[in-house]
């Protein structure tokens, strides 16, 4: 079977366990609230859509313009996403309203540090990536085809009501890789926005330009992954290539929507001080020294799992050599307690959000500016 | 060249059944050992390219019992035995479950035939095998091929990886970390590998060692770089390794441009079958075979269209061992 939830069974899903990973961060796993659980689709019909970016070639084959990958596409088959199919040579996303996992997180385990603090989000995913870091953390949604994973439907309307019945402002697209499922992200935001419910994105960042400006037209905030600063790393590790994500860095800067960058330190494999400093010094150069940078820390998983959770020290080196080249707001990701899990203001020093795991002590902050010193904070803070 | 067939004695018969089996395994030292030894000459695969214009029947339609017969052909060469029939018995034992892993994605007009699965599987009844199972990656597949879904019961049943699902723990070797569909790992004691003779438009050409993506959860993963090295690294996964016995690939059409889609330009009437235990080898020949049409039709050789199945070699290397590529190491008979 497969329905939207009313909200009878909307709660009563709410009760059973979580049938995907949760994000990441481990602490945000026992805070997260599994929000469905119901039976596998029985056919695909109320999930595909048209695609919206792809071009059509000869013979039945298209050529996706989603990602750099580009695809290109014989009848029956998939990107290499997994989640796009051509047909008859006309490109379907399979996953829209498709939703797998949804949970209520706070804003920091996404981690914003600088949009709406305290905020809960109302949390999704779809199946599918089109990436495959050895590191994933959700590889049992990210790395697996929508017909393999349980889903429920859960058109855009029914996205905001859930989130409005949840009293959570902002509606995140998260845990696997919302690029994949872009058509369902516009059309889902759209709807939030109307309800003056905002709209942020976790991504890998793996994107091409006009979906990137198009997603950043209809979404408050993008938080992209960086996964490293080498493009080894990007081949080994990640199956991709770094170029086209700083790219869609730059491009995403350009186009003013909020954006913050996390960097998961994998010990051995991207923990080089020339890989921290050429990070840091291209960050400020090609997007300023006012967007937050997380280092976090890694665990092991997926692929990974013979290296250690990365050092404290580890992280504490990339912190330094981060703010030694001038970044302004520079934080240790997953490590619950750091003090550099607070935000301070860069000119008098002060803790202005005072943050332990994901709960926020306090925030010292009037009208987006320095409540000691007046200094402008850079964020969407109301 | 085939060397006549010699009777098989109970010893020589146990030992080839072990044989396969140790092969499975991949004890061998190399490439010549990690060959069947009983089906070739010494140190060498055997690859049987068995062809007949008389399988044609009128139209695009295929004569069942001359496709039966071409099959019998191909395995008594295949195994060098007196009749078709001793060979499936160093193929498979009374009792086990045996799967045929089919590849459907080209639909109706480029896939494993029903008539060469319905010729295999008379010959494994008569081998004293009584449950079989046609399988592919999904029933949607089958049935675009003409197959008709059988998911329960027991003798003959027909399903995609769609009905049984895979296994949760993922299957590790080299690039490819994979879930592996139960039907494989649950059901069939041994699998008998029928792809399809054609072209693959990213990997270059689809074979035997290819058509195993249709075991994993994400095949979509692995066309990167041609599919260099994951092809090879796939079939390095356990239960692939142990329980896929026999390739037959259906050349009955064959295509050597424009695949893995149907495209029916650039079909030609091949009217033969591969078959092989050394998948390298069988790929091989088949690459080659599909480079030739593809050379007499003005096109370029897949290499210049970056598309070379070099897969292929890689899967031949000290690393993986899952047969040959060594021209001089492929005994290739023609019948």
């Amino acid at each position: 079977m497969m329905n939207a939830l009313d909200r009878r069974g909307f709660l009563k899903a709410a009760s059973l366990p979580c049938f995907a990973a949760c994000s990441g961060a481990l602490i945000g796993a026992r805070l997260a609230a599994p929000l469905f659980a119901s039976p596998a689709a029985e056919n695909d019909e109320p999930f595909i859509r048209e695609a919206k970016f792809y071009e059509k070639l000869p013979y039945k084959k298209v050529k996706c313009k989603l990602c750099p990958r580009e695809c290109v596409i014989d009848d029956q088959e998939r990107g290499y996403c997994g989640v796009r199919e051509n047909r008859g040579g006309t490109y379907f996303t399979l996953v829209h309203s498709r939703v797998v996992t949804a949970h209520i997180d706070p804003i920091e385990k996404k981690p914003f540090f600088h949009f709406l603090p305290g905020a809960v989000a109302f949390s999704l995913a779809t199946a599918g990536c089109n990436v495959n870091c050895k590191m994933c953390q959700n590889w049992e949604i990210s790395q697996v085809r929508p017909e393999q994973v349980r889903s429920t439907y859960v058109p855009p309307d029914k996205l905001t009501g859930y989130a409005r019945e949840n009293r959570c402002p902002v509606i995140a697209y998260t845990y696997s890789e919302p690029v994949v499922f872009a058509e369902y992200v516009l059309d889902g935001a759209e709807a939030a926005r109307a309800e003056g419910i905002r709209s942020v994105v976790v991504s890998g960042g793996y994107i091409q330009a006009d979906p990137l400006k198009n997603l950043s037209a209809h979404v408050d905030a993008i938080k992209i992954d960086l996964k490293a600063y080498s493009e080894k790393f990007y081949k080994e590790v990640v199956n991709g290539e770094l170029k086209h994500v700083l790219e869609a860095l730059v491009t995403l800067r350009k186009t003013g929507v909020w954006n913050e960058i996390v960097y998961l330190v994998v010990p051995t494999l991207n923990d080089t001080d020339g890989e921290f400093q050429g990070l840091a010094r291209w960050v400020k150069s090609e997007l300023g020294p006012d967007v937050p940078l997380h280092f976090s820390r890694f665990h092991p998983e997926y692929l990974l799992k013979n290296l250690p959770p990365t050092p404290i020290e580890t992280l504490e080196r990339a912190k330094a050599i981060a703010d030694a080249e001038g970044l302004h707001y520079v934080y240790i990701g997953n490590v619950p307690g750091h003090p550099a899990e607070s935000t301070y203001c860069p000119h008098c020093r002060k803790k202005i959000v005072d943050r332990t795991g994901y709960t926020i002590n306090g925030v010292y902050l009037r009208h987006g500016k320095c409540q000691f010193c007046q200094t402008t904070i850079p964020g969407v803070w109301s | 060249m085939l060397k006549p067939p010699a009777k098989p004695t109970r010893r020589s018969f146990l030992g080839t059944s072990l044989g396969g089996a140790v092969w499975a395994l991949n004890l061998g030292g190399n490439c010549a050992a990690a060959s069947p030894s009983t089906a070739s000459e010494a140190g060498r695969s055997r690859v049987v390219v068995a062809r007949d214009a008389k399988v044609r029947s009128a139209g695009s339609n295929f004569d069942s019992a001359q496709v039966a017969k071409l099959l019998d052909r191909a395995l008594q060469a295949s195994f060098n035995v007196d009749s078709p029939g001793e060979g499936w018995k160093r193929v498979v034992w009374p009792g086990e479950v045996v799967g045929l892993k089919v590849n459907c994605l080209g639909g109706r007009g480029n896939a494993t035939h029903p008539e060469l699965v319905e010729a295999i599987t008379e010959r494994l009844r008569e081998a004293g095998i009584t449950e079989i199972i046609i399988w592919e990656r999904q029933n949607s597949d089958l049935e675009h091929a003409r197959f008709k879904i059988v998911e329960r019961g027991s003798g003959l049943r027909c399903f995609g990886n769609d009905a049984l699902g895979f296994e949760d723990d993922l299957s590790i070797f080299g690039q490819a970390g994979s879930r592996l569909c139960q039907t494989l790992t649950r059901v069939c004691d041994a699998v008998i590998n029928l792809p399809v003779l054609k072209d693959h438009g990213i990997a270059g050409v689809t074979l035997s060692l290819k058509s195993m993506f249709g075991a994993i959860h994400n095949p979509n993963k692995y066309h990167t770089n041609a599919g260099d090295p994951y092809v090879a690294d796939v079939n390095m996964l356990a239960p692939i390794r142990q329980k896929v016995r026999l390739h037959i690939c259906d050349g009955l059409n064959a295509q050597y441009e424009g695949g893995p889609s149907y495209m029916p330009q650039w079909m030609w009437p091949f009217n033969g079958l591969l078959v092989a235990r050394d998948p390298v080898a069988l790929d091989y020949v088949g690459w080659k075979i599909i480079e030739k049409k593809r050379a007499e039709a003005g096109m370029k050789p897949l290499g210049e269209l970056k598309r070379e199945p070099t897969y292929i070699a890689t899967a031949a290397d000290a690393e993986h061992r899952l047969g040959t590529c060594d021209p001089k190491r492929i005994e290739q008979v023609e019948i």
